[in-house]
């Protein structure tokens, strides 16, 4: 992505468009692509002027359909933008579509898509998931040969996830860093907006851009974003990514860029043993636990799907439209996170994972005393072909996210970035920051895609 | 714990889902495998520890009482094909 710092043409944006239906056709990277949208923005001359962006279907862009990949909100056409758009736009970027999703963010292979979605296919091999919940943003990120940058989300690793598996740079800020105001909820407390990009450097003008207190999002930071680094980096290696499960030539891979790293840093290895065993268990039952008390507000009446006639009463109405819209994977979390708030299993499941939550929160703030950064793969695989997806059970997806929940429960910057290739797919690397440090984060990305 | 066939139903009726038999056969084959895995959590002691709502700390934010531009009367409407006199349609509220 070179910035071109000059309003894009009617007929650049044409073209464009015109590439991402190309990439579309094959790879289904999006729900909505912006065609007159895009050509109707006010373009506002700024450090973005002649960047594309393409956004995650769950964060709002006015008057563009914004499902969250869901049926039940098909239809639904926000009057208003997130503040992320907003800036966005303030700075002269073009928003050129909406990227597919796993349905509100409920999943980690982009196969929980609403019905009527497409599920998105992997650029190095469409036999293979792009990962998910954000992969339309991932395989377009890969795939763009124009200056393009996709604003993505994670709320359990739903960015760095794709981004490994795609093959490109997924960078997930500190919780909080980024505004949320038009953001379709999942787990309120784990949500962050974050960026996809092919390269480094295209990250830091957008998170600069992006960054920031908004009054309208109550969880947001009045810190101002800190682009500080030191030179020469403490870096910890998560023990546990040498453990059973994690496959062997990922782990040559990472063992390959340590050496490297070696030279300039100083790098030891650290244990994260209560992350490790309790992360996957914490993260399910506080975001199911949220996001069944989120979707509540999907009733049938104020947006999206609607049922003909409403001479039902309000119970059987709502339970109606939810059964007929849910997904099976939408209607298993908020089963889970119903369970899990239910009087009687509160506090053995709902309360104790928040407890547990912060001993996970306390045993990263005490390696980040010795640390700068610390270091894993981000995922235990490379993506997984379709006909593997199927023969998983849904617990077994769940346990795919081992390495990623952990920096989301902690609200911990975190970034993936690509190391290396098997069987012509790609392998990422997880980088993780403490809070505010997202300088630190870039930097530790600059040194490792300077080493290939 | 037991997860039987009253307990999925009860969950559903919470939800607000109607579950067809088949789904209720598989949430509860999904649910015991699920919760077992869950039950990790009881080695660990959490005595004394405080419970994290939210990653970071933040006190209550606070904004000037002030009116600003919001959506219109109209463009909320806009999200629906049911309205009338200004106003959302609904189902009954008492059955």
């Amino acid at each position: 992505m070179t910035p071109t710092t000059k309003t894009p043409s009617k007929k650049e944006i044409q073209n464009v468009l015109k590439e991402c239906e190309t990439h579309n056709k094959k790879h289904h990277c999006f729900t909505t692509l912006c065609k007159e949208e895009a050509q109707k923005q006010k373009k506002a001359k700024g450090t973005l002027s002649g960047i594309y962006i393409s956004v995650k279907d769950n964060i709002c862009v006015k008057d563009v359909e914004t499902t969250a990949g869901s049926h039940i909100l098909k239809g639904y056409l926000p009057k208003f933008d997130a503040t992320t758009i907003q800036k966005l736009k303030e700075e002269g970027a073009t928003i050129i579509g909406k990227t597919s999703c796993d349905a509100f963010g409920f999943g980690s292979f982009n196969t929980n898509v609403g019905k009527g979605f497409s599920i998105p296919k992997n650029p190095h091999d469409t036999k293979r998931t792009t990962g998910g919940s954000s992969g339309g943003s991932a395989a377009i990120t890969q795939l763009a040969t124009f200056p393009h940058v996709s604003l993505a989300e994670s709320t359990g690793g739903s960015i760095a996830c794709p981004a490994s598996f795609c093959g490109i740079i997924g960078l997930t800020p500190t919780y909080g860093r980024v505004s949320r105001y038009g953001l379709i909820p999942y787990a309120n407390s784990l949500d962050k907006i974050g960026i996809m990009s092919k390269k480094v450097s295209e990250i830091e003008p957008i998170l600069k851009v992006i960054s920031g207190f908004d009054e309208k999002d109550g969880t947001s930071l009045k810190e101002p974003l800190n682009l500080n680094a030191p030179k020469k980096l403490r870096i910890g290696i998560i023990k546990e990514s040498y453990a059973k499960g994690i496959d062997p030539e990922i782990q040559k891979a990472l063992k390959s860029i340590l050496t490297k790293l070696k030279q300039k840093h100083t790098i030891t290895e650290i244990s994260l043993p209560l992350t490790t065993t309790y992360g996957v268990a914490c993260y399910y039952i506080l975001a199911t636990s949220e996001a069944s008390t989120n979707l509540a507000c999907l009733s049938g009446l104020r947006y999206g799907q609607e049922l003909p006639k409403k001479n039902k009463g309000f119970n059987s109405y709502f339970t109606e439209v939810r059964t007929k819209s849910f997904n099976q994977e939408s209607k298993r979390r908020i089963m889970i996170g119903t369970f899990t708030r239910m009087a009687g299993y509160r506090d053995a499941y709902y309360i104790k994972a928040t407890k547990v939550r912060t001993k996970i929160i306390q045993e990263y703030k005490k390696a980040f005393k010795t640390y700068d950064v610390l270091i894993s793969p981000t995922m235990p695989f490379i993506a997984p072909t379709f006909s593997n997806i199927d023969k998983m059970t849904p617990l077994q997806n769940y346990l795919s996210d081992i390495l990623t929940v952990g920096s989301n429960l902690a609200g911990l910057p975190h970034a993936s970035i690509p190391i290396g290739k098997k069987e012509g797919m790609p392998i990422g690397l997880l980088a993780i920051t403490d809070h505010l440090k997202e300088g630190t984060l870039l930097q530790t990305l600059k040194e490792i895609e300077a080493l290939q | 714990m037991k997860i039987d066939t009253e307990l999925i139903q009860k969950i559903a009726t919470l939800a607000h889902l109607e579950l067809t038999e088949e789904e209720v056969k598989t949430f509860k084959k999904d649910f015991k495998e699920i919760l077992n895995t869950f039950s990790i959590l009881d080695r660990i002691d959490v005595k004394g520890t405080k419970s994290s709502f939210r990653p970071l700390e933040q006190k209550n934010i606070l904004r000037e009482d002030k009116i600003k531009p919001s959506l219109t009367q109209k463009e909320t409407l806009s999200f629906t094909k049911d309205h009338k006199d200004g106003f959302f349609i609904g189902p009954k509220t008492i059955e």
